[in-house]
């Protein structure tokens, strides 16, 4: 058994399998969609100069039209475009946000659950102090004193993220660490260094890329929620939450304001769930069978 | 010859190996018989200072050629792990690593003793062909091999990388009997044609009477008796070897 979950998956028998996952596929389609529009935002939007500190206050609050897919703000940007600009944004901060969680969380794990003993205490109580308080409020205090902008959101967002890598990573460098191929590498004169690097890492970093793709909503989730309290991206860039926070206003009288941004913010969020919860089914099936109570 | 005096390890204050004397001439075969948890396996890592790692304190003496092993740095004992005292594990396929192919596993065990990539791969067909591994066994992962052909394959890079002297836990306890006879044979022709010096332990007396020349039983930690194979498990003088004796199953002769 343990040999066969061991065993490397391929990419394109992943990308087989999710096609045979009806939630999956969408989740992908929309997480492919979304990535295209960020990618070519500036060909897909009609009003480019519009999803930075364009004013028009002609067009202000406009109902979406022809001209206006989505409406227009209360300086009259064209929503859609500042939608489209806005998975540029929201796309960078979760690519951060995750790249920085898990170059700092993965390789503590691993040494925290190779070296055992004193490191590992060290490491993990060190992960406690930030897993003890609500990875929301803890960002959100972070934000405060770094200042609201995006880079910092994304700081803010990241060293909330982190530790939950750790422990991922940990508890499965452990197993990995009594295993027989670390004891024959040992036994080969193979150092610490190389036996983390080139046995324990690869053994115990699935669960951590699984956990990395059902990431990517929920940083964008979170990036949106501190940009919406005003802590994350600052008017002009187009940031989702801003959009929503600006908007609520107005929604009363024009809906369209607040509307398309968070239907941006949903549909994305939910397109990375589908898309992380069947990659999961396929790397990783006991732990999936395990969620469902099985 | 690898020459252990007083090797002593223990957890804490519990002494789980207690090994007086061994001796591992080159071109011979030592035996070590004993039950599980008798400390057989501890005294080959103890060999090799490996207990460290598990968090034991080892004291007593080992020397290879008159060098003194205990109490040198990891690193000068990482050189000898593998390229001079090699140990092969009991559950051949849990020694490998299922990201690896098996040649990239042993191309980098043979680059990290110095043999030069280029060499490392005809080195390892070379040997490979003699311990009779195909070659395309070497491109598979270790989910894709049998028990048998991994450990051929740990007994091939043994060879690949030099080793003067190969520890052998359980070599044959995980694989069923016509491989164990094949695996039993490779390790005769190791110690026959290569000079190979063999620390052999198992559980398995039959395994040890056929190979062995010089025989160790231990029990619960200590060395209950040693000496000629033939001496040991011919007539033993102590009542917990016979008793393993008279476990090991028989076959009559027929008519």
């Amino acid at each position: 058994m343990s040999d066969l979950a061991a065993t490397p998956a391929r990419p394109r028998a992943v990308a087989l399998r999710l096609g045979h996952d009806p939630l999956a596929l969408a989740g992908a389609i929309v997480v492919a969609a979304v990535m295209i529009v960020a990618l070519l935002a500036p060909a897909i939007a009609p009003f480019p100069q519009d999803a930075g500190a364009a004013v028009h206050p002609l067009d202000a609050l406009l109902p979406p039209s022809h001209a206006h897919l989505f409406g227009t703000d209360e300086v009259g940007r064209d929503i859609f475009s500042r939608v489209v600009y806005g998975a540029r944004t929201s796309l960078r901060i979760s690519l951060e946000v995750l790249a920085i969680a898990a170059l700092v969380g993965i390789p503590l794990g691993a040494i925290a659950g190779y070296a055992g003993g004193l490191i590992d205490d060290a490491i993990m109580r060190i992960t406690d102090v930030f897993l003890a308080f609500p990875a929301l409020l803890l960002a959100l205090a972070l934000a405060f004193v770094l200042g609201p902008s995006v880079g910092n959101a994304a700081i803010a967002i990241s060293i909330t993220w982190w530790p939950w890598y750790t422990r991922l990573i940990r508890a499965q460098a452990s197993t990995v660490a009594s295993s027989g191929y670390v004891a024959s590498a040992r036994a080969l004169g193979v150092s610490h260094a190389r036996i983390l690097l080139r046995h324990v890492l690869p053994n115990s970093v699935a669960p951590a890329l699984v956990q990395l793709s059902l990431d990517f909503g929920g940083v964008i989730l979170t990036a949106a929620a501190l940009s919406y309290l005003g802590l994350g991206a600052q008017d002009p860039t187009p940031e989702w939450g801003l959009m929503v926070s600006q908007g609520q206003s107005l929604f009363t009288t024009n809906w369209w304001a607040v509307t398309f941004p968070g239907a941006a913010i949903l549909l994305t969020a939910v397109g990375f769930n589908l898309l992380g919860d069947g990659l999961r089914t396929i790397l990783d099936p006991r732990q999936a069978l395990r969620d469902r109570g099985t | 010859m690898i020459e252990a005096r007083d090797l002593t390890v223990a957890f804490g204050g519990t002494v789980v190996a207690r090994v007086p004397e061994l001796e591992i001439r080159p071109g011979t075969i030592v035996g070590l018989a004993g039950e599980s948890g008798s400390g057989k396996s501890m005294t080959a890592l103890a060999v090799l200072g490996l207990t460290r790692h598990l968090g034991a304190t080892l004291t007593g003496s080992v020397q290879l050629d008159g060098e003194e092993l205990t109490g040198l740095s990891e690193r000068r004992l990482r050189h000898i792990r593998g390229r001079r005292i090699a140990l092969i594990l009991q559950s051949p396929r849990a020694a490998l690593n299922p990201t690896l192919r098996l040649s990239a596993f042993a191309r980098r065990a043979l680059v990290l003793h110095g043999v030069p990539r280029r060499e490392a791969d005809a080195r390892l067909r070379s040997v490979a062909d003699s311990v009779l591994l195909a070659p395309d066994v070497l491109e598979r992962f270790p989910h894709q091999v049998s028990g048998g052909e991994a450990q051929r394959f740990a007994i091939a890079l043994a060879l690949a990388l030099g080793a003067e002297y190969v520890l052998a836990d359980e070599p044959t306890s995980a694989l069923d009997v016509t491989v164990q006879a094949e695996v039993i044979a490779l390790l005769r022709r190791v110690r026959d044609e290569h000079g190979v010096g063999m620390l052999l332990i198992s559980h398995d007396l039959a395994v040890i009477d056929n190979l062995a020349e010089q025989t160790i039983v231990m029990r619960a930690g200590d060395v209950v008796e040693s000496g000629d194979t033939k001496t040991v498990l011919g007539s033993p003088s102590d009542p917990y070897t016979q008793e393993l004796l008279a476990a090991v199953p028989t076959i009559a002769e027929g008519p």
